[in-house]
């Protein structure tokens, strides 16, 4: 496999992404993280015993009369729903299997737009509670200072960058608030494929011209 | 495990040989056996409809959902792995997707699925393992003190946003995860 995965999936991701509560773009980074971190996979699992549990503490609903027999029914009408489709792995792809599914396809399949200072974006569609798009920096490129508003995700899909915080490598995430601002500098050898998410409340219209703005000052 | 307790170990050993005995109803379902479901629906319906209404949905909407979650797992009975979830824990994740495709509406792509294939029926111990840890998971939730119980509750029940969950939940965790973590290292190992 692949260098160890460092940074992971915080509890509280965890615990949202069990629980169904987060918004879709993060949805997104959390499903392709695990895609490629059993230690994550694994927490998940317990997470999800543990959402069982609080399940099966509560007292009991009353069911309607005819409840196992609609149900019963359900079962016997063949077009109730197809079986959802197994998510298997394709083999030697850049991305995982959930992430494919909403570029409609694999890296080389990515609509890139640049976006100034040699970074390009390709914003990815989901419900509009937060953003998520994929990123390439180019090899030795810096993203100037940002800061954030609410959370911002980044997943690092290939190559690597560095900021004030760590070194991150295929596969690590940064979590950042809004206490941090960081310079990310992407390693020198191959372009930094990232899948960053940001739940910043409206901002985001104004910060693509902002953030264009500050490439294109570099 | 567990050698030196002693007043809570037949509790255990009773709920522990409950959850086994839910594993051989869905054995059964796997093969057709619609008494086995009658059972299963009987015991676990009420609660999903309890746990969707908590989350939300109104009685009418949650007696729907909790019989489409319990039809589905009569379609995917074949995909339950004891050694991965206990039938709770596998329960759970259905009525979660179905809360999100009939309440929420919020998507929630699935990570990449791990082909099992090579990997033989998992070792009855280790089902077992896995149902006991489950249930002192269950346990440890019951013995929290209030205020903390009802945070991990409302975070399920889908009430907290993210930054709201508590990073520290006062559950021993780690034990489900160890076991995970060793089961996905054996079948690296096998698909090598």
């Amino acid at each position: 496999m692949m260098t160890p995965i460092k940074h992971h999936l915080t509890d509280a991701l965890l615990m949202g992404y069990s629980a169904g509560s987060l918004p879709e773009a993060f949805n997104l980074i959390v499903a392709t993280h695990i895609s490629m971190c059993d230690d994550c996979r694994a927490a998940l699992a317990e997470y999800d015993a543990l959402g069982g549990e609080v399940m099966m503490s509560g007292d009991p609903a009353e069911l309607a009369e005819d409840s196992l027999k609609a149900a019963l029914a359900l079962i016997a009408d063949n077009a109730f729903r197809k079986e959802d489709a197994k998510q298997a792995p394709k083999p030697d792809t850049v991305f995982p299997t959930p992430l494919q599914n909403y570029v409609g396809g694999d890296l080389k399949d990515v609509k890139w737009r640049r976006i100034g200072g040699g970074v390009s974006q390709m914003m990815l569609s989901t419900s509009d509670k937060a953003t998520v798009r994929l990123l390439r920096i180019p090899a030795g490129t810096a993203v100037p200072d940002h800061g954030h508003k609410g959370t911002e995700l980044t997943l690092v899909l290939q190559g690597a960058f560095s900021d004030e915080e760590d070194r991150f490598n295929v596969g690590d995430v940064e979590v950042a608030n809004e206490d941090l601002t960081h310079t990310p500098v992407a390693e020198p050898g191959q372009d930094c494929i990232c899948l960053s998410a940001t739940d910043a409340p409206l901002a985001f219209k104004g910060l693509i011209p902002r953030m264009a703005q500050k490439f294109i000052d570099i | 495990m567990n050698l030196f307790s002693s007043g809570l170990e037949t509790v255990t050993t009773d709920e522990t040989t409950k959850r086994m005995m839910w594993v051989t109803q869905m054995r059964c379902i796997q093969n057709g056996d619609k008494a086995a479901f009658a059972e299963v629906f009987s015991y676990f319906a009420p609660r999903v409809k309890s746990f969707l209404m908590k989350s939300g949905a109104t009685a009418d909407v949650a007696e729907e959902c909790a019989q489409d979650v319990m039809a589905t797992l009569w379609r995917k009975a074949h995909l339950f792995d004891p050694g991965k979830a206990s039938v709770s824990t596998w329960i759970f994740t259905i009525a979660r997707n179905r809360r999100i495709d009939m309440i929420r509406k919020d998507r929630r792509p699935e990570p990449e699925e791990l082909t099992w294939g090579p990997e033989a029926e998992p070792d009855q111990a280790d089902q077992i393992a896995l149902q006991q840890e489950t249930d002192q998971l269950g346990q440890a939730l019951a013995q929290l003190p209030e205020k903390q119980r009802k945070l991990i509750e409302d975070a399920y029940f889908g009430d907290l946003s993210h930054s709201e969950i508590a990073a520290k939940t006062g559950l021993p965790l780690g034990t489900i995860k160890s076991r995970i973590r060793l089961a996905l290292d054996r079948l690296r190992h096998a698909m090598k």
